[in-house]
């Protein structure tokens, strides 16, 4: 959706997250902002953030990377995720998944080629007792079917 | 008119919000005077959207609910469930944790103090800390998250360990399959976590707090949040708690999709801002904990449980249970099950009893094949071992654990080498890196369990010999305990791991 925003200047980056440096452990609440505004973590906070908290930039690149929330680039204007884990696959939660790939045209973690949706797997939504379940943004959807998820992302 | 419509993840997933709109909009064509609360859900899952009303004092249900019902609920016209406490899943359950959820207005603090609220920490507020643990010690509450270790002996070490700053952290990152108790009482009960942490801060001298709390969760998130705003704002929170003239605070704290983080000292390390990498022990983080500062990591059904142990006195709560697991267990019952949801209960009832007769069996109406005990790193316990009592030394007497109480049922459609080759695909995605066994030994797993599936029956004791490396070599429970479902697929449905093989002969 941000494809063509340019991309923050470091002064930009670093008054988003200045109100935040005065937290114990403030850096996973630094990128959450980060990705709330601009919608992923642009190359160019890690420098700025790496200064902030006097941490090295392999440190901040590692961080990043290690936790699945946070991407390097945009994702689709819709990102929906679907649950792989053993409750959904004990209610056909693998098979709607495969199927809505498939209807959509994309891998895990995939973008539609209109940029309108981003497939992510999830592993446990706590939706287990309403199985097959996955969410659109940040709205939860149980006994989910092809169909309906289809619906939710306007790809029907 | 009040009527309650829950603002429960899983119920809004059915549909609640849609419910909730359609009430307000035929009550206003009706002319009729309703205020619609959002509790949060009592916890049956296959009735939600579950509706309730007050007739005669009481409350009543109706559901499933569906938005096209609504006209008719407010004509008197929907079929009823009868009194909500009346019904037979929530009738034989023993509600001392969840005894307010899915009753009271989760953001109404009131509500909470009308229905025992609070005054669990009132008592603490006049014993001595020494006295607060020993009260916990004396209710045999042990950790909820998993690996039920005595929750006082925890509390004690901190209460010893010297420091000018020690920390209450709440893991509120409950990624486990067919779990969800956390999540359900974050969203229906908040001031239940937010006093049984204040409790904890008193006893061990700790004025700070955090709840690490899994990104998966929005509702929760704001839930808690708010909460924590209103604890803040009604003096529960804040430099006098309740007048007492001692400090405690806490924060909400985002997780970041890292299934490991689950694991305290992993949470710990994303809490500082790092890497979710796992922590060799020693030191403890009861001595070493946040920042390097002494630190209670407590799950959130254990800490949410502290309020009641205090309001009605730790004898009361050490009465129910078995053996040395006392009180009760909030059993989560979830996957192919024909009534889901959270049943609290003492430890003792059988693992049959629970999925047979509590659940009905399963949705699709086929027999049982396997249930999934503790999450993704729990045993599959087949049908054979339906006589198992809920208790941790029974279970693992079984080859089992209880972890967290989630209770994933399965029907004889699914492929247990499937499940199997899952259980080493998630660890090798989830893996945090550190050791070797978990890093590499995952990966080898799903290799193996494939060259097993390909009829390559010689793979076998390399997958068994694989398992007990990673048992034995592994830093934590990811890597140490995904054996657990792997091994006891290849144990107990032998034919799912030979049809290949046979096939190929």
């Amino acid at each position: 959706m941000l494809e063509h925003a340019p991309a923050p200047t470091a002064d930009e980056i670093r008054e988003v997250v200045a109100p935040l440096a005065d937290l114990e452990g403030p850096l996973l609440p630094m990128l959450h902002r980060v990705q709330e505004v601009w919608g992923h973590v642009p190359e160019g906070a890690v420098p700025v953030l790496a200064d902030l908290l006097n941490l090295g930039r392999a440190e901040v690149h590692g961080v990043i990377s290690f936790y699945h929330d946070f991407r390097d680039h945009p994702a689709g204007r819709k990102v929906l995720k679907i649950c792989r884990a053993e409750a959904c696959q004990a209610m056909g939660g693998t098979d709607v998944a495969a199927r809505t790939l498939a209807r959509l045209g994309v891998d895990w973690h995939g973008t539609t080629a209109d940029g309108g949706v981003t497939v992510e797997p999830v592993y446990c939504l706590g939706l287990c007792a309403c199985a097959p379940a996955a969410m659109v943004g940040d709205k939860v959807i149980g006994r989910v079917t092809p169909e309906r998820l289809a619906r939710e992302v306007g790809a029907a | 008119m009040n009527i309650w419509v829950p603002m429960d993840s899983a119920a809004k997933a059915l549909g609640a919000d849609e419910v909730a709109e359609a009430v307000l909009r035929e009550a206003k064509a009706r002319g009729l005077d309703v205020q619609v609360i959002r509790n949060g859900t009592r916890g049956m899952i296959w009735l939600e959207p579950l509706v309730e009303l007050e007739r005669e004092g009481q409350r009543i249900g109706f559901g499933a609910v569906a938005p096209e019902d609504v006209p008719a609920l407010l004509d008197g016209r929907l079929e009823t469930l009868g009194p909500v406490e009346a019904i037979p899943f929530f009738a034989r359950q023993t509600r001392l944790t969840f005894a307010r959820c899915g009753v009271i207005d989760p953001l109404d603090l009131d509500d909470y103090t009308a229905h025992g609220g609070l005054a669990g920490l009132r008592r603490a507020i006049d014993m001595e800390p020494g006295g607060i643990v020993a009260e916990v010690t004396a209710s045999g509450l042990r950790g909820r998250g998993g690996a039920g270790f005595p929750t006082g002996i925890k509390w004690q070490t901190v209460a010893n360990a010297v420091a000018d700053q020690k920390y209450i952290v709440c893991n509120a990152d409950e990624g486990d399959s067919g779990t969800f108790a956390d999540r359900m009482i974050m969203e229906g009960d908040p001031f239940s976590l937010i006093e049984g942490m204040a409790i904890a801060g008193l006893g061990v001298g700790a004025t700070r707090g955090y709840v690490y709390l899994r990104s998966e969760y929005p509702n929760a998130i704001r839930v808690m949040e708010a909460a924590v705003r209103i604890a803040r704002q009604r003096g529960l929170l804040g430099p006098d708690v309740l007048g007492s003239g001692r400090a405690f605070d806490m924060q909400i704290r985002k997780g970041a999709g890292a299934y490991v983080c689950g694991e305290e000292t992993s949470l710990l390390n994303s809490l500082e801002g790092k890497r979710g990498t796992v922590r060799a022990k020693p030191p403890l983080p009861a001595l070493e904990g946040f920042l390097g500062r002494p630190t209670v990591v407590n799950n959130v059904i254990s800490l949410a449980t502290v309020p009641v142990i205090f309001e009605k006195g730790a004898q009361h709560y050490a009465e129910f249970g078995l053996g040395r697991s006392r009180g009760t267990v909030t059993l989560q019952i979830a996957g192919n099950v024909a009534r889901g949801g959270l049943f609290e209960t003492a430890f003792g009832m059988s693992l049959g009893e629970v999925v047979n007769d509590i659940a009905g069996g399963t949705a699709s109406g086929r027999p049982v094949k396997a249930v999934q005990v503790g999450g993704p790193l729990g045993a599959y316990m087949p049908v054979t071992k339906f006589d198992t009592p809920l208790g941790y030394e029974d279970f693992d007497a079984a080859g089992g654990l209880i972890g967290h109480a989630g209770l994933v049922v399965f029907d004889d459609s699914a492929d247990m080498l499937q499940m199997a080759r899952f259980a080493m695909e998630f660890c090798a995605v989830e893996s945090c890196g550190k050791c070797t066994p978990c890093r590499i030994g995952a990966v080898r797993g799903v290799e193996t369990i494939d060259r097993i599936a390909a009829g390559d029956a010689a793979a076998i004791p390399l997958l068994t010999d694989l398992c007990e490396t990673m048992k034995d070599g592994s830093l934590c429970a990811l890597g140490g305990f995904t054996p657990y479902p792997v091994m006891s697929a290849l144990t107990q449905f032998p034919d799912d791991f030979a049809t290949q093989k046979e096939a190929a002969e």
